[in-house]
């Protein structure tokens, strides 16, 4: 049992580098469609550490829907915006590096003093319910039931939003 | 202790997502990146909660749940930001967010 313990470690390593490795990609290509690419990457390391953090389920839907639809959706976006002989000459002109970087730097010191380092999290003395699917679809229906509705109210206007504001423009050029 | 056990282990990865994410947003120049660079922090802030879940919190399907909320705004929004950038890619013939200076369409 202890191999697989261990084996768990090892592939935890691995997400991990998954996801910074796509991180650092997606920031630094210079092609469009590498980004697209190295957030695909990133967004499976989250997937695997969401199993390690007990949620296969999460685990699933963050494929589903992020690897699905998201990175599809900004796929077309890409295809349908520049051509990426104009992008790549301009996605990387340095110019706002030093800001970029001092902005950065300064956020992941700040947050990782504040947070991480100088202050103590004590676990919950009793816990109720479980991870298990079950318990999350029950306090959807129950406890969290008008999120989850006003969650798919969102979803509806985003879509007749999109649609709407894709559409304008088509119209004006036609006539 | 295994260190893929430990709250504190996901606190770090979740700022680092949050600071490649934010790094990304000054640094592209377009607004498909920064679109991407969004997305980044938005998983960086699922991650926390999360962690927070699964170590700390007394009720588990709370983060799951938030979890899957930040899901479907991120799915709305990359839908609602694509059909912006395409108007605004009609409109301008561009996608540099620096020449973008008046909102009237």
């Amino acid at each position: 049992m202890i191999v697989y313990k261990y084996l768990a470690e090892v592939l935890f390593y691995a997400l991990v580098c998954l996801t910074f490795a796509g991180g650092i990609m997606a920031v630094r290509s210079r092609m469009l469609m590498h980004a697209v690419l190295g957030l695909a990457a990133t967004l499976f390391g989250v997937a695997g550490l969401y199993f390690h953090l007990g949620s296969p389920f999460l685990a699933m839907m963050q494929i589903l829907i992020y690897v699905g639809a998201v990175c599809i959706i900004i796929v077309l976006g890409v295809m349908l915006g520049n051509t990426p002989d104009q992008l790549a000459t301009k996605n990387l002109t340095g110019r706002n590096m030093p800001l970029a970087l001092l902005a950065c730097a300064t956020g992941f010191i700040a947050l990782f003093v504040a947070t991480i380092s100088r202050t103590e999290f004590t676990p919950a003395t009793e816990k109720i319910g479980n991870m298990s699917i079950e318990f999350v679809g029950e306090s959807l229906l129950l406890q969290y039931c008008l999120a989850f509705e006003l969650i798919s109210v969102i979803l509806l206007t985003a879509i007749i939003g999109s649609i709407i504001l894709a559409r304008g423009g088509r119209e004006e050029k036609s006539s | 202790m295994m260190i893929s056990n430990n709250l504190n282990t996901y606190l770090i990865i979740s700022v680092v997502l949050l600071v490649i994410g934010l790094y990304g947003m000054v640094q592209h120049r377009s607004l498909i990146g920064m679109l991407i660079s969004s997305e980044f922090i938005l998983n960086g802030a699922a991650l926390n909660f999360m962690a927070f879940n699964r170590f700390v919190a007394p009720n588990p399907a709370v983060g799951q749940i938030y979890t899957l909320f930040i899901m479907g705004i991120a799915a709305a929004e990359a839908a609602i930001v694509v059909s912006i950038i395409i108007t605004v890619y009609r409109k301008y013939n561009s996608e540099d967010p620096e020449e973008l200076r008046d909102m009237k369409m």
